[in-house]
């Protein structure tokens, strides 16, 4: 690996951290699994002059259910969800999304965390705390602490909310009672970016309709894109194979695939239909049976 | 699963053929103790970097190097300019045509190499390498060979005196009058046209080199990632014009090749002729992109296939027109006489007294290269070829693949059966290898739930190949590689001790040959193959020899092993009469001792006799125990073997899963039974990759797609299908131990059997082909166009 030359600096406490963000600014890069960074340098297509390792940092490794939500923080790598039992019990769609990321490899680098703040809109995180609703909580010396609706904080293809001058900390994942989720992925290979990814989330009342919805879409829209039009059609009504129907047709006519080396834009458009369909039947028939 | 129990003939303790040994390479390589080029540290060492073309086709205008060089601890910045001052511009490719090794008029393909930054460090190297500007007037590129042959296509290869087309080659083989009259004669014609796509052998070590050019002796002792050194030595001392005996090949452990490490590339002739000018040792390690844009590809065959059927199901003839993809150089490693390869085995399996093929090789402004990614020359192609055609026959007549097949193979009684090409093969018994693969899979049944399944809607394949591969190349009367007839050698000495060393013209990388070779050392002298120690890629060391590809160790410097071995025993008989005091008619050989004939009290061991060739040998003998053979086999090996894949396949989505994947291969005998099996999953793995997911493409532009890991796809286990091995063993009649080489048959044979299941599955749609990577958004534009035509299937 020939990246062009750049410092590389270890803090060992948030604070310093924080200092130096706030003192380098746009120089700096954030470096936590460096599964995207890395390749980036490498290629040289990213040459920042400043690399801040934030993996030696204490207290940012907690996957726990707090105050009506799951929080992810900053080291929590892809595998380390897997593991999780406070996943496995609280959440199915990130329960079902992690063995789905990249490679057994890269997961025991990469993290939930820098994956959203990286936002590649062929990453499958951002989709999945769309779905979720989630919150982002980021942190700098001189702002404080700001929570971050997810929809806010993907701005655009690789931008997000945060400032040069932060540190994504957490993220805060609702917790729910009757609920399921479940995520639908085509890639060519384990390790392969997905060709579609579809997160759906569903809870239910106990009469088992639909209360919340949620929907996203991986790699067919310049960002990770929430069909809101579709989880709207959802709430309120009993799950049933022509609902689902319906809301995946609505999501197949919300994306705007490009057409690539992994497929027309029409054969994609097909796929999102396809998955989401099935994505929101195992959800639902999750959340029923919970 | 076997077809043939064969006990080996010697103990476990010796381990000659037969048994599997546990790879002695492996010790290293798993501990990360191997010695890779990249491995290796020399004093006063420099750092190479390429600088590759961005465009397709283009003049260049002029290379403004001042800022590079300006770089502190840039040593040089070499271009084609310079070069051309020592004559070394240009270079021969391994076909007899020529490559730019510098850019100098113009750039023919995206990621040719335009100039080298040299540097005390390599980070440096690559920094500088940022900073050699190039101006290029863009020229419109050629991108298939469809666009190659139009009349009115710019010319690529204008550095040809005269050169008005793009036309790499043309060649022909077999009777193309007879083939016209059996076509004449048909009943039905059936006809595919396909196209093989580009796909790249991708070794995990990518090429690289260490030039040591002394100054003061003028010795070249040149490090490098060859599958062929002594080959190499003689290229390099025609190109750089250096003395033969003053250079020195030494190619060390090799991570992977699969033919990639066959040609010679422009960085190691770069760096070569900056070591001799600078002084010092000059190291290139090419990078992941380089490799997968520059060095030699596999494939990129365009190809008509028609089969002419009388109307019982017997194929009369075949004809097949061929264009292939060369890329902006030839560099091929090809046999003067067969411009194609061996793609003329494109006959397959099967009995028919016509067949013509005719072949065309075109430029384009895409990578050269056309070496064979563990195919033996252009085999991979031809085999797929045949095997759809045939598949596609029995559906246009309604008759099941595999009695279409079992109908028209050529018998066991017909061998050696010559082909309508020319080839003359061996030995082979098709139909038993197929019915093992048949019983194995349960075919019947599988027939029966396909059945099923269709009135379900539901979408499952069966899909077959029963290839057969010509390898171990080959006869000096047919084979050569630049005039150099295709031999190869091994040296053995034992030692007074006992134990030994043997040297071969071949080159491992990743074959085994450490394991293997030893152990036909110990079937032949009984000498315990951990007794041997097999030493290969040091050109000062070992014998000459043409190198590892095509499968073709085993077929000629594992038959010199056997050779040598056997003359070393015949020594050893003489010695053995010396000690034992009787004649040496009167001698028994039983593995590892010679008796006297009727009192088997009286013997000596081969170790005794070693011992006494240095210590007691007879008067007028020549003492030591050493030999060396340079074997010219007297025919090629035809190994086979048939695959049956089975497959479930989502028309929603078009993914297509393995179900089972049943391997029958017949390799002649094995000497390493469990090396055999690792060859083989090898190559059904990359099969797999080919059929499933894996090439090389290029925009309209002129773009390589597929130049890193994300867009050149390798299968990992997750997603490779489980494996079931069967073997029947048909022996080479002409091989010392019957063996034939096995390195590629699985690369060879099965992608077709991917391939076939798919289109079984659709086959009742009317869906005849797709071609490779049958990635699962073809598959489903497929179904898509032929839904609501349910043809006859
Ligand atoms: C072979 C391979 C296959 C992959 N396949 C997939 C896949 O299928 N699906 C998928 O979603 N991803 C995939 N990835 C990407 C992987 O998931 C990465 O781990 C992830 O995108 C980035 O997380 P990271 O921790 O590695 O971040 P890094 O690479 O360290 O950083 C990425 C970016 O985010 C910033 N950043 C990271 N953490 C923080 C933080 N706490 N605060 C502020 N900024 C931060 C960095 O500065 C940088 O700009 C793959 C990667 C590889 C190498």
């Amino acid at each position: 690996m020939y990246p062009r030359a750049f410092d590389y600096l270890v803090p060992r406490t948030r604070e310093e951290a924080l200092e130096v963000l706030a003192e380098r600014g746009s120089e700096v890069k954030v470096l936590a699994g460096g599964q995207s960074l890395i390749p980036m340098m490498k290629l040289r297509f990213a040459s920042p002059t400043t690399l801040v390792d934030i993996n030696r940092l204490p207290g940012l490794d907690a996957i726990d259910a707090v105050n009506g939500h799951v929080r992810i923080q900053a080291l929590v790598r892809h595998n380390d969800i897997i593991r999780s039992d406070v996943v496995r019990a609280e959440n199915h769609l990130m329960t079902s999304t992690a063995p789905w990321v990249a490679d057994p490899l890269v997961r025991n680098r990469g993290t939930v965390c820098g994956s959203v703040a990286h936002h590649d809109p062929e990453g499958d995180w951002a989709s999945v705390m769309l779905a979720l609703g989630a919150e982002v909580v980021a942190e700098s010396r001189d702002g404080g602490t700001r929570v971050i609706p997810i929809e806010d904080f993907l701005v655009d293809m690789f931008t997000t909310a945060l400032e040069p001058t932060e540190l994504l900390t957490e993220i805060r994942v609702p917790r729910y009672e009757r609920g399921g989720g479940n995520y639908q992925k085509l890639e060519r290979k384990v390790g392969d970016y997905a060709t579609v990814g579809v997160a759906t989330h569903l809870e239910l009342d106990e009469a088992g309709v639909i209360t919340k919805a949620g929907i996203a879409l991986t790699s067919v829209y310049v960002r990770n894109l929430k069909v809101t039009e579709a989880e709207a059609l959802l709430v309120g009504r009993a799950p049933s194979a022509e609902l689902f129907g319906e809301a995946a047709a609505i999501a197949a006519a919300a994306c705007d695939p490009t057409s690539d080396i992994r497929g027309s834009a029409e054969y994609k458009r097909n796929i999102v239909r396809v998955f989401t369909e099935r994505s929101l039947a195992e959800s639902a028939s999750i959340a029923q049976g919970s | 699963m076997t077809t043939t129990e064969h006990a080996p003939k010697t103990s476990p303790e010796v381990c000659g053929v037969g048994h599997s040994r546990r790879r002695v390479e492996d010790d290293r390589f798993i501990q990360g103790g191997g010695n890779y080029l990249d491995d290796i540290e020399l004093s006063g060492m420099l750092h190479m970097a390429i600088v590759r073309s961005p465009l397709a086709h283009a003049e260049i205008l002029s290379i403004d190097t001042s800022q590079a060089e300006a770089v502190d601890g840039v040593v040089a910045v070499v271009t084609g300019d310079l070069l051309a001052q020592y004559d070394l511009a240009w270079m021969p490719t391994l076909s007899g045509d020529t490559q730019a090794v510098l850019a100098t008029d113009k750039v023919r393909f995206q990621g040719q190499e335009v100039a080298a930054v040299i540097a005390t460090d390599p980070y440096v190297a690559r920094d500088a390498a940022e900073l050699v500007f190039v101006d290029y007037e863009p020229l419109p590129p050629i991108v298939n060979p469809q666009q190659g042959l139009a009349p009115d296509a710019p010319i690529i290869r204008t550095d040809k005196e005269g050169k008005t087309d793009n036309i790499a080659y043309t060649w022909e083989s077999g009777d193309a009058q007879a083939t016209e009259a059996a076509f004449a004669r048909a009943a039905r014609v059936v006809t595919l046209e396909t196209h093989y796509p580009r796909s790249h052998p991708s070794p995990l070590e990518t090429c690289g080199v260490i030039a040591d050019v002394d100054p003061i002796t003028s010795q070249a002792t040149i490090y490098m990632t060859s599958q062929a050194p002594h080959a190499h030595r003689t290229v390099f001392a025609l190109v750089a014009g250096l003395p033969e005996q003053n250079i020195r090949i030494i190619s060390p452990d090799i991570g992977g090749g699969f033919g990639n490490k066959v040609p010679v590339y422009p960085g190691y002739v770069i760096a070569t002729a900056a070591s001799l000018v600078i002084g010092k040792p000059v190291k290139w390690i090419e990078t992941r992109t380089g490799n997968l844009s520059s060095t030699g590809f596999a494939r990129d065959y365009h190809m008509k296939g028609e089969l002419a059927l009388d109307a019982d199901g017997r194929i009369l003839g075949l004809r097949v027109d061929m264009t292939s993809d060369q890329g902006a150089f030839y560099a091929d490693a090809q046999p003067t006489k067969f411009r194609a390869g061996l793609f003329h085995i494109v006959t397959g399996s099967y009995d028919y007294p016509a067949a013509h093929v005719s072949a065309t090789g075109v430029y384009t402004n895409k990578a050269p290269g056309g070496v064979s990614y563990r195919c033996s020359f252009r085999v991979t192609e031809a085999s797929y070829l045949i095997e759809r055609l045939v598949q596609n026959a029995a559906y246009e007549i309604g008759m099941d693949p595999a009695e279409f097949r079992m109908l028209n193979f050529i018998r066991p009684d017909q061998f050696p059966y010559r082909s309508p090409t020319g080839f003359v093969y061996d030995s082979g018994d098709y139909e038993t290898a197929l019915r093992l693969a048949m019983d194995m899979v349960g075919y019947e049944d599988l027939r029966r739930e396909q059945e099923e399944a269709r009135r379900e809607g539901r979408l499952m394949g069966i899909g077959i190949a029963s290839f057969t591969e010509v390898v171990g190349a080959g006869p000096s009367k047919d084979y050569d590689i630049l005039g150099l007839k295709m031999f190869d050698s091994a040296e053995l000495r034992i030692h007074p001790t006992g134990k030994g060393i043997l040297k071969l013209g071949v080159k491992t990388q990743g074959q085994g040959h450490e394991t293997t070779f030893a152990q036909i050392v110990a079937e032949e002298l009984g000498i315990p193959a951990a007794d041997i120690k097999v030493v290969e890629g040091d050109t000062d060391n070992t014998p000459y020899g043409l190198g590892t590809y095509g499968s073709r160790s085993t077929p000629t410097a594992g038959a010199a092993t056997s050779v040598v071995s056997r003359k070393l025993r015949e020594k050893a008989r003489k010695i053995a009469a010396h000690l034992l005091e009787a004649s040496e008619e009167d001698l028994e050989w039983e593995v590892g001792k010679f008796f006297v004939r009727g009192s088997p009290e009286s013997s000596v061991t081969i170790q005794d006799c070693v011992f006494a060739a240095y210590t007691n040998f007879p008067e007028g003998m020549e003492g030591g125990f050493e030999d060396v053979d340079y074997y010219d086999p007297p025919n090629m090996t035809f190994p086979f073997g048939s695959y049956i894949v089975v497959v479930d396949l989502d028309p929603d989505t078009g993914v297509w899963k393995v179900r089972r994947m049943i391997a029958v291969d017949d390799c002649g005998v094995r000497i390493n039974p469990m090396i055999v099996e690792g060859q083989i999953h090898g190559g059904l793995t990359e099969g797999f990759a080919m059929s499933s997911m894996q090439w090389i493409t290029y925009d309209e532009d002129g773009n390589c797609i597929g130049s890193n890991f994300m867009d050149y796809l390798i299968p990992t286990a997750w997603e490779t299908p489980r494996f079931e091995l069967g073997e029947t063993v048909t022996p080479s009649p002409h091989h010392p131990i019957g063996a034939k080489g096995v390195g590629e048959s699985a690369t060879v044979g099965s992608p077709a059997a991917y391939v076939n299941a798919v289109i079984d599955a659709l086959a009742h749609l009317g869906v005849r082909n797709i071609d490779m990577p049958l990635l699962p958004d073809r598959v489903w534009e497929t179904i898509r166009s032929h839904s609501g035509a349910e043809g006859e299937g």
